[in-house]
């Protein structure tokens, strides 16, 4: 197996994409799939249709939607424009927020699985002893979490790194900044260089199955479900 | 006594309509993207004089050329560039004889601001983004890459430069402001034959002629549709179609 160093730039930007948008991710998806998991509100569905959107639509779809909602007249574009930092799209920034739109229900469903299967005695028995909010969520809440976070985790990176349709919609191919492995690959495809195509293929290939078989061992029961959530 | 009247001209029509659908043919064509608008208004004319059925499908001619060598059911092939229908004749999926030229590409250089003149804007290097099909794959970005180096603007764009997977992303990245100017192929650009305010049409010198070749295929050997549609192509008709839609059609650039 042989890497160019443009190989080398992409797998190299890659990890990089994938390890930012995933600590977002959870930053973002644990405290929103709590409160999926606990609210009453009646815009729960509508936030839980909204979040889930990425898993039906073609990547093309919300490629094409950032293109134009990031571009100088899109809205995103035009607050991104009044605060000073440009536009976003053709910028490693951009597909981070891409990103993290586009893997957002991989991360969210898992933990929120987890933590609606923790149901209330936990919690009730937690503030008999007097536990505060923040307290029953940080000591009961994300420790019984813990294999949904760790899905969430191991989703969250590996969907990233596969990451293509909207990347190639938002990216504009620039080596080091945008141009991510997958790119990459569908450039030497493209281009009948099979070779490079494999390698860095296999590559991926060998990543996923590894990252996935280690959450298996891990974790044997931690199963990606977008089912119905126990109550 | 109408009835006999009104009998034998329905017969005859009757007769011939049958006559003609059963000349009628099919005929199945895989466009290169960026000759699929002026190729159905070619199709339309040359089906509503032959009731020959054209079936269209369009792609980039990279993943055409793929689908026709693992079998796809095309009859009559028309690439982007050269190389892809010199490819199919030597694997035996095309016949040598049937390729020629059918249109060579244009390159315009467009701005997204309106009123700005394009050829200005690239030279004072005031813009952030400029949108080019890939070189590596595409022909209008190698056309891109060498009119640049022709200008003497190739290295002092690099940081600007902003690539599309083909001259349809390059034009997409325009169209939606995000790149302040693009090379991209005249034909997307043009309207009714002339060319928009303040775009710049690259002379042909500054390039390798973009060259679309097309070929009929192995499947399509023995269909007389796909020839006579072949034929049409070649026609001084189709060339002034050719041409309003932005490219060259003359066989003396072959």
């Amino acid at each position: 197996m042989h890497f160019t160093a443009d190989d080398l730039a992409a797998i190299r930007l890659t990890l990089e994409l994938a390890t930012i948008v995933t600590a977002l991710l959870l930053l973002i998806g644990t405290p929103l799939a709590w409160w999926l998991a606990t609210t009453h509100s009646r815009l729960r569905n509508f936030v839980s249709a909204l979040v889930a959107l990425p898993l039906v639509l073609p990547p093309t779809v919300l490629g094409f939607y950032l293109l134009i909602g990031m571009g100088p007249e899109g809205p995103i574009g035009q607050l991104t424009r009044t605060l000073g930092i440009g536009t976003l799209p053709f910028t490693f920034a951009g597909l981070v927020v891409a990103s993290v739109l586009y893997s957002l229900p991989f991360v969210v469903q898992p933990i929120q699985n987890a933590m609606a299967a923790i149901g209330q005695r936990p919690l009730e028995v937690a503030a008999t002893l007097r536990a505060g909010a923040f307290d029953r969520f940080f000591s009961v809440v994300l420790p019984q979490a813990r294999p949904g976070l760790l899905t969430a985790t191991v989703l969250g990176f590996a969907h990233t790194v596969g990451e293509f349709g909207v990347v190639l919609m938002i990216g504009g191919n620039i080596p080091g900044e945008t141009r991510v492995v997958s790119v990459q690959i569908y450039d030497h495809v493209e281009a009948l260089d099979y070779a490079g195509a494999h390698a860095l293929s296999l590559a991926m290939l060998l990543f996923s199955f590894v990252v996935l078989l280690g959450m298996y061992t891990l974790h044997p029961r931690a199963v990606f479900s977008a089912g119905p959530q126990p109550r | 006594m109408r009835r006999p009247r009104y009998t034998l001209p329905a017969l005859l029509l009757a007769l011939s309509l049958a006559a003609i659908r059963a000349q009628a043919g099919e005929v199945a064509v895989a466009v290169a993207a960026n000759f699929s608008a002026p190729f159905h208004a070619i199709s339309g004319i040359f089906s509503a004089r032959t009731g020959h059925t054209v079936k269209i499908s369009t792609g980039s001619s990279g993943k055409l050329f793929a689908q026709i060598q693992h079998g796809a059911p095309f009859e009559l092939f028309l690439s982007a560039d050269t190389s892809k229908p010199e490819a199919l004749v030597s694997s035996g999926h095309a016949a040598a004889d049937s390729r020629f030229t059918y249109a060579v590409g244009r390159l315009a250089l467009f701005s997204a601001r309106r009123g700005t003149s394009a050829r200005a804007l690239l030279e004072s290097g005031r813009f952030t983004h400029l949108a080019i099909a890939n070189p590596r794959l595409a022909p209008y970005g190698r056309a891109a890459e060498e009119s640049l180096q022709a200008l003497g603007k190739w290295e002092a764009v690099q940081g600007q430069l902003v690539v599309g997977e083909n001259i349809a992303q390059a034009w997409q990245f325009v169209a939606t402001g995000n790149a302040e100017l693009g090379l991209i192929a005249l034909s997307q650009v043009i309207d009714k034959g002339s060319l928009p305010e303040g775009a710049w049409l690259v002379p042909r010198e500054l390039h390798t002629p973009i060259r679309q070749e097309l070929v009929l295929l192995a499947r399509g050997q023995d269909n007389l549709a796909a020839r006579e549609l072949l034929d049409f192509l070649r026609s001084p008709e189709a060339a002034v179609i050719i041409r309003d839609f932005g490219y060259d059609s003359d066989p003396e650039l072959n």
